[in-house]
């Protein structure tokens, strides 16, 4: 087996590995962390449907962000909505046959890999130009927008500068996800964006990219505005009234 | 008049651009040994105060999931960076909800994440120094908890909860805040935020009757300790003695004098404020909540109705259940507690108040949303009560009003300046400054509209305005309670 297939198999093992552990791992934290106290921030929905109607919003529309600044709505959902439908388009090289609606949205993909780098194009320019957000930023900040970045290019420009031979690329990863190793292509504009994939993987939960399993479980947008009707007790302050 | 320049009113208004460190100065007086003692704290910094705050800062994250979850959440978008109005009023970056949560989350990173530990350059975390500790000090006593970021966080993320928790760490390590503190020793000692015993609330009282009596030739009563009444009524202390807060409390009195259903206040719960909230102390919360039940208990009252303020309707609205509930042993058919304002606007709905709003024809008034009422409770049943029920008590009281423009009230409103336990003569400058989104939504409205009074429904909100308009060039009395317009257009004795 050719040294850099190793390599990359071993990568993707691991890369796997730590990103559903360490999700897996955070998710059982904010679950099991009780949240003592009704803050849902009002006007909130009164019902549990609304509660998940109101969360829908947030994740399909963005809708805080919607009411916050217009510009960061546009790149944040040019690059979120981008990424997920070219997201959805990769799943060709992990099935076979490959799903219908995999196969239907594959034209949209492309034109959602533009969609995705000018987003973040958008969101990293603010990084600079705003005052206030050039205060707020680390440089960690700076480079995951540049990995994203790095990302979408390198897949871009497998489209149209440099063809890989994906036939091949899709024998490696289904040979990944049945234990039946196959040779990676030796092309370096692919390693590189297989390496960048796997390195957000990988730091994905032990960075910001947390605020995706968060939202779900953001008392101030989770929470039924109830506390009147329904008595909200938990178990550590329970406690306080045994003593 | 003050060290500082008052900020200026613009036409139209203006995100302002940074200015490091301007605001660094601003620290409330630390609280005495014997204030932080009373409440459980100790007395001065103690030795191992590092480690004692870092402990204290994992219990937190272990107790509250809002907690755990805001600090790793934050993407550092800057949605929230143009919402707060201590930034839009002082410049300084620290004021950014984003940059006041980083003060804190970047010693959480240092100290309890991967990337901290082991990059902190890279991802900003730093160790906890007394240079931090101090940061800490000014600036999470630069929030005053109004939630208006948490609302344009596009994860929820409420700077709130982190400038409790701050609070929490910097009272258990030694370092609190003295007006805060003192206020809740005193709830504790006496009952109330004043400090006002029992006879002088009877004595306070007492005037009132003869005073609404020479006024309108009706004998009102304000009834204290009284058992067996109906309905026990908790209020801000300030309603006993200030303007223009006594003129809400006449309010209360008429219309439960209207409605004929006998109530009474409580010498030992004289308060609705709840200051625990401030230090993001759930013991303190809790104690002072009790005291709430404690009276419904001993007084044998079948209801709870709370007075006009904000922060104190958030307790009382959305952790009383929590905090000293069951209250199954009063009358089930009715919410606890209520509002004095869904009350009254009960009352309004079914014609059982006659109102002549003329008698507030000397008036073109606009309503201020208080931040904690509008975001962090509900009146009524149906979400966004809070916002139209008080506008219909008040356009049933009156004549002429407008409400100002529509990014500064309802959800988006902005809060007084003085909420949070800032509300202390130490942070005078922060007060004014931070009351000019409001100020100038004011403005725009007393242009357009003529209006020449304010109301609310909070005793912080009226007393930080009554004491930031005259830098402003407004008059300090056009701030008003909504239940003294109320007052002034309540027909007493027209259903005998």
């Amino acid at each position: 087996m050719p040294f850099l297939t190793v390599v990359y198999a071993l990568l993707f093992y691991l890369a796997t590995a730590l990103l559903v552990g360490g999700l897996a791992y955070k998710i059982r934290q904010y679950a099991k962390t009780p949240a003592p106290l009704k803050i849902p921030t009002t006007p909130a929905p009164v019902t549990r449907s609304g509660v998940v109607l109101r969360m829908f919003r947030e994740l399909a529309f963005f809708e805080s962000l919607f009411k916050s600044n217009k510009w960061i709505w546009v790149f944040g959902y040019l690059f979120h909505f981008g990424m997920l439908l070219v997201l959805a388009r990769h799943l060709r090289y992990f099935t076979n046959p490959v799903w219908t609606w995999v196969d239907l949205i594959q034209p949209f993909g492309l034109y959602a890999a533009f969609a995705m780098a000018a987003g973040l194009a958008g969101l990293w320019a603010r990084r600079f130009l705003v005052d206030r957000v050039r205060y707020i930023s680390a440089l960690s900040d700076h480079l995951m927008l540049a990995l994203l970045l790095g990302i979408a290019l390198t897949g871009l420009a497998m489209d149209y500068l440099t063809h890989t031979d994906i036939v091949a690329l899709k024998a490696f990863f289904l040979g990944l996800m049945y234990f039946n190793w196959q040779p990676i292509p030796e092309d370096p504009v692919l390693l590189l964006h297989l390496a960048l994939v796997a390195t957000l993987m990988i730091i994905f939960p032990i960075s910001k990219l947390l605020h995706a399993p968060g939202i779900f479980f953001s008392p101030t947008r989770n929470q039924v505005d109830n506390p009147r009707e329904q008595r909200h007790l938990a178990a550590w302050a329970a406690k306080l009234e045994n003593r | 008049m003050a060290d500082f320049e008052t900020p200026e009113l613009k036409e139209y208004p203006v995100i302002p651009h940074l200015q490091e460190g301007v605001m660094a100065h601003s620290k409330p007086f630390v609280a005495k040994e014997e204030f932080q003692e009373s409440l459980g704290f100790p007395g001065e910094l103690v030795d191992n105060w590092e480690q004692v705050a870092l402990d204290k800062m994992q219990e937190l994250t272990g107790k509250y999931r809002g907690f755990q979850v805001f600090l790793d959440s934050c993407v550092k978008c800057g949605a929230c960076t143009d919402k707060c109005h201590y930034y839009l009023g002082t410049s300084d970056p620290k004021n950014m909800p984003v940059a006041r949560q980083d003060l804190l989350r970047k010693v959480y990173r240092r100290n309890f994440t991967f990337a901290g530990k082991y990059f902190p350059k890279l991802v900003g975390a730093v160790d906890l120094t007394k240079e931090v500790l101090d940061d800490w000090y000014s600036y999470f006593h630069q929030c005053s908890q109004c939630r208006r970021c948490s609302v344009y966080c596009p994860y929820g993320i409420d700077t709130a909860e982190i400038s409790m928790a701050a609070r929490e760490i910097m009272d258990c390590v030694g370092v609190g805040q003295k007006y805060c503190n003192e206020i809740i020793g005193k709830v504790y000692k006496i009952g109330n935020n004043l400090g006002l015993p029992q006879p002088a609330l009877v004595d306070t009282l007492e005037g009132l009757e003869e005073e609404v009596e020479e006024d309108i030739g009706v004998k009102v009563r304000f009834p204290v300790d009284e058992k067996g009444a109906e309905i026990l009524v908790v209020t801000p202390s300030a309603d006993f003695f200030a303007e223009p807060h006594v003129d809400g409390l006449i309010g209360y009195a008429k219309v439960f004098h209207e409605a004929g259903i006998s109530w009474t206040l409580s010498s030992y719960a004289s308060e609705a404020a709840n200051f625990g909230m401030f230090i993001g102390s759930y013991e303190n919360m809790r104690k002072v909540s009790l005291r709430i039940r404690e009276a419904a208990l001993d007084l044998g009252v079948k209801r709870i109705v709370m007075g006009e303020c904000g922060h104190a309707w958030r307790v009382a609205y959305s952790f009383l259940n929590t905090l000293a509930g069951p209250f199954d042993f009063l009358d089930p058919n009715y919410p606890v507690p209520q509002h004095i304002l869904e009350f009254t606007h009960d009352l309004i709905q079914r014609g059982a108040l006659t109102m002549d709003k003329s008698a507030n024809d000397d008036m073109v008034l606009t309503y201020h949303d208080s931040c904690n009422v509008a975001r962090a409770s509900r009146m009524g049943s149906k979400p966004g009560g809070q916002f139209t029920i008080p506008r219909d008590v008040i356009r049933a009281s009156c004549n002429h009003f407008y409400d100002m423009p529509q990014d500064t009230i309802h959800e988006a409103t902005y809060c007084c300046g003085g909420g949070g336990g800032l509300l202390t003569d130490d942070l005078m400058e922060l007060r004014v400054k931070g009351a000019l989104p409001r100020m100038e939504a004011l403005k725009q409205v007393v242009e357009e509209h003529g209006v020449t009074h304010m109301a609310a429904i909070c005793a912080i909100c009226k007393s930080q305005f009554s004491k930031v308009l005259p830098y402003y060039g407004f008059t300090m009395d056009s701030i008003v309670s909504v239940h003294q317009l109320v007052s002034n257009a309540i027909v007493v004795g027209s259903k005998q």
